[in-house]
């Protein structure tokens, strides 16, 4: 009951998990993590059953480069830890450094966002792998999609909070939902580390 | 935060609730129209197939009724049956004013409704979904199978997610909600039985919607996955759909172990027999359900090495379910016995249940699984799981809770005569078609030639299902007169040994007053012996904090519905409008929902102490 705490004498150490709710929605969210986590071994697993499956379409070693997927690696890694310094601000009861380190995990991962973008627009137009080319295009662009559609949630629901509790200082109501966001983003930032080595390294390896 | 009036609509009232036991009697409605609609539907393929040769149903009308049959009498009727005994019966069992989460707790409800009302309307649209409840590739490819199949994958789509988050609301609500005292190692067995369903859920459901997903990009916009020539591959399909499948069939039967495990000790008079045992062979039983999906495919051609794998994985489930059987034994052995109805249904739940896992243990065996594959010994063993097992828990469940959720008693005399009318249909029908199978009559055909030795047991088997039928409606009768005449009783009715008996009566919307301070297992058994015989309260009686109810469940519900059926225009000849719109429409509504229902804080409301102590009176 996050109402019934009188603000004035500050916060506690852990506002993200204080309240009765706070814990529920804490776990929660593990839990929901953990039914994300079997989602995309299915998809992986589609994956890396189709892989080899190109018909008549370019393979993996025809269109994959490294130098892209590495930006956004670096991109997306980055994003992790600038979501984890706004926590660390957040556990301090620093209201700005939580909107700074926010907005900034926000333009990290927009630049990721563009480059997949840029990244999909090149296969179809340039490699001419479209996503009903093969059963290997089809199950790349569902894997990697999906992602890429959780980086887009993502991140409108961290705009969505950024903006709505842009005045409201940390309390005990918005702290476990910017806490549950950026778990949320470690968990987009973990799935892309698989992708990573499942689909480009091994992609661009071949066999 | 307010103290609100209640001057509402009782439609409006019940269609915003986030109430658990509203929602769970929500539930028990649903389910039960979907279990008659798929109930009618069996009778039907039964008549057809009483005499050889029949012509009352044509193949294509039984296709699609032995695929709508299965769906809907797995997802929308097992399901949500068990889910309303969860929804009703967990929170109070484990001390607590309600879920978790009671807004998510609506949202699973709705979504799942309107999911079922999706795949319903397949009727009005061409016909049925006609590939069989598993949905095979490529007899479900968008070569082969027509729109019916688009509305199993996103009516499928849609009610699962709400399964979904239904599940993770029951886990949380279990770890975190406990009355004081409540251990987990005190947790009475259908809490148990919960908890272990809903990690399943969690793990097997989110297969299914990705290979839902597949199925829809593939039939949709022309995705490869499954289409050989260009890469794909049909087999992949099949392990998708049973890493869901198999563990779907412990999702069901684990919940109904659980009320069997409560049902039992309460007309006994005794506490359950070996209670860590049966905690651990639940666990058991739920790892090792994971681990042998690959016995519904030994006949594929996966090679003799995985299918003895997969074949010893699934005989070694018979022994935590044999310790389970054990141990309602000696829990009857010994005991003070009440054959009343819920206790008749209990009972024969034993050894009926026995009789489906020997047969599960024949088929286990992968070199003769060649001989069963496709024959009525498939069908009649899982019906001896589903109907003998999970059904019977279901009816112990109803006749042992109905005072809990509607304050009077079934009629007993009714009660008994539909027990004996349903148990003896329900073997009269089943038992032969071990037999058939036997015998080589093939599933799935809409028809057989007379005289090959087919034709007796197939007219004993349907007249079986018409004793199932007479059954079902001598329930009704009951339901209806137990209304107006049935025995109007207080909390505890059957002298019960669990926490959801020792609540005020009637029911009051927090469920208890102060929160009951937990000493023991059997907690309200233990008070009997050592206490007052009531429940020492953990806290002072003071202001109870309550969520306000919401329309937004309902509303984001309808947008997943309109999407679902967007995305079937996709396949349709003359679409109304786009199929882009109303599909990217519905999801706007959602997602609308979803950002109104985080920026607009709700703080719920407060029920004042005064108002308590009038409604603890009695």
């Amino acid at each position: 009951m996050a109402n019934a705490v009188d603000h004035s004498k500050g916060l506690p150490s852990h506002p993200e998990k204080a309240t009765l709710e706070a814990k529920n929605k804490f776990l929660g969210f593990w839990f929901f993590l953990g039914g994300e986590t079997v989602l995309f071994a299915t998809f992986f697993g589609t994956f890396l059953g189709l892989r080899s499956g190109v018909a008549d379409g370019p393979t993996s070693q025809d269109v994959f480069a490294l130098p892209l997927a590495f930006i956004m690696t670096m991109l997306l890694l980055t994003s992790s830890l600038t979501s984890v310094l706004a926590m660390f601000a957040m556990k301090k009861n620093n209201f700005r450094g939580l909107m700074i380190w926010m907005w900034i995990t926000v333009l990290l991962g927009l630049g990721f966002l563009g480059l997949e973008i840029y990244e999909f627009y090149e296969y179809v137009h340039h490699y001419g792998l479209g996503f009903t080319t093969s059963a290997f295009a089809s199950s790349f662009y569902t894997l990697v999609g999906l992602h890429g559609a959780h980086v887009v949630f993502g991140l409108s629901w961290i705009i969505t909070l950024l903006i709505r509790y842009r005045n409201s200082g940390i309390t005990l109501t918005n702290a476990p939902k910017f806490y549950v966001a950026s778990l949320y983003w470690h968990f987009i930032d973990v799935v892309w580390v698989f992708i990573f080595t499942v689909v480009y390294l091994l992609g661009v390896v071949g066999g | 935060m307010s103290t609100t009036t209640k001057s509402k609509s009782v439609l409006w009232d019940w269609l915003t609730t986030v109430d658990h036991k509203k929602i769970g009697v929500m539930y028990l409605i649903a389910g039960t129209l979907f279990f008659v609609k798929a109930g009618v539907m069996a009778l039907f393929m039964r008549i057809q197939l009483m005499y050889p040769e029949m012509n009352f149903l044509s193949g294509q009308t039984f296709n699609e009724f032995i695929t709508m049959h299965g769906t809907i009498m797995l997802f929308l009727a097992a399901t949500p049956l068990l889910f309303a005994f969860m929804n009703f019966i967990v929170p109070l069992q484990i001390g607590a004013r309600d879920v978790a989460f009671p807004f998510v707790n609506a949202l699973g409800f709705w979504i799942f409704f309107f999911g079922g009302f999706l795949l319903s309307l397949s009727w009005f649209f061409g016909g049925g979904p006609d590939a069989g409840w598993t949905a095979y590739v490529p007899l479900s490819s968008r070569d082969y199978a027509g729109l019916g199949l688009d509305f199993y994958v996103l009516g499928l789509q849609v009610s699962g997610i709400g399964t979904l988050v239904s599940a993770i609301n029951f886990l949380v609500t279990i770890v975190n909600m406990r009355a004081p005292g409540m251990t987990m190692m005190r947790l009475p067995l259908f809490v148990w039985t919960t908890f272990i369903s809903s990690t399943l859920i969690l793990f097997a459901f989110t297969p299914l919607a990705a290979g839902l997903a597949l199925l829809m990009l593939d039939r949709l916009f022309e995705a490869q996955y499954f289409i050989t020539d260009m890469g794909g591959n049909v087999v992949l399909w099949q392990h998708i759909f049973w890493i869901f499948g198999h563990p779907e069939v412990y999702i069901l039967v684990l919940p109904a172990f659980g009320i069997i495990s409560e049902v039992i000790p309460a007309f006994s008079r005794k506490r359950l027999f070996g209670y860590t045992a049966m905690v651990f062979a639940t666990m058991l039983i739920a790892f090792l359900g994971f681990m042998v999906w690959a016995h519904h495919m030994f006949t594929v051609g996966m090679g003799p090495i995985a299918n003895s794998i997969f074949a010893i994985a699934t005989m070694t489930i018979a022994v935590p379910t044999g310790i389970k059987v054990f141990n309602w034994l000696f829990t009857m052995w010994g005991g003070k016995i009440t054959f009343n109805t819920a206790m008749l249904f209990a009972s024969s739940f034993v050894p009926t249940f026995v009789l489906g896992g020997v047969t599960g243990v024949m088929l286990a065996m992968a070199p003769v699984d060649h001989l069963y594959h496709d024959t009525y010994f498939v069908v009649a063993h899982f019906h001896y799981i589903i109907v003998g097992g999970i059904v019977l828990a279901l009816f112990a469940g109803v006749f042992y809770w109905y005072p809990k959720m509607f304050g009077h008693k079934l009629n007993e005399g009714l009660g008994k005569l539909f027990f004996w009318v349903f148990f003896i249909g329900f073997h009269l029908t089943f038992f032969v078609q071990h037999l058939l199978g036997l015998m080589g009559m093939p599933r799935r055909v809409y028809t057989f030639l007379g005289d090959q030795g087919l034709d007796t047991f197939n007219f004993i088997s349907t007249i079986g299902t018409f004793f199932m039928s007479a059954a079902i409606i001598i329930l009704v009768i009951n339901v209806i007169y137990s209304a107006f005449k049935g025995e109007r009783v207080g909390a505890d009715p059957w002298d019960a040994r669990t926490l959801e008996w020792a609540t005020a009566h009637p029911l009051p919307e927090y469920n208890f007053a102060q929160t009951p301070q937990v000493r023991s297992l059997d907690p309200l058994f233990y008070e009997k012996i050592h206490g007052d015989g009531k429940m020492k309260p953990a806290e002072p009686l003071q202001d109870i904090h309550m969520p306000n109810g919401s329309i937004l469940p309902f509303i984001m519900s309808v947008g997943l519905f309109i999407s679902g059926f967007g995305f079937i225009m996709f396949n349709m000849e003359n679409p109304i409008l786009p199929p882009i719109v109303v599909a990217v429409g519905g999801l706007a509504i959602t997602f609308i929902c979803m950002i109104v229902r985080s920026v607009k804080e709700d703080h719920g409301y407060h029920i004042p102490v005064e108002e308590i102590k009038a409604k603890e009176v009695n």
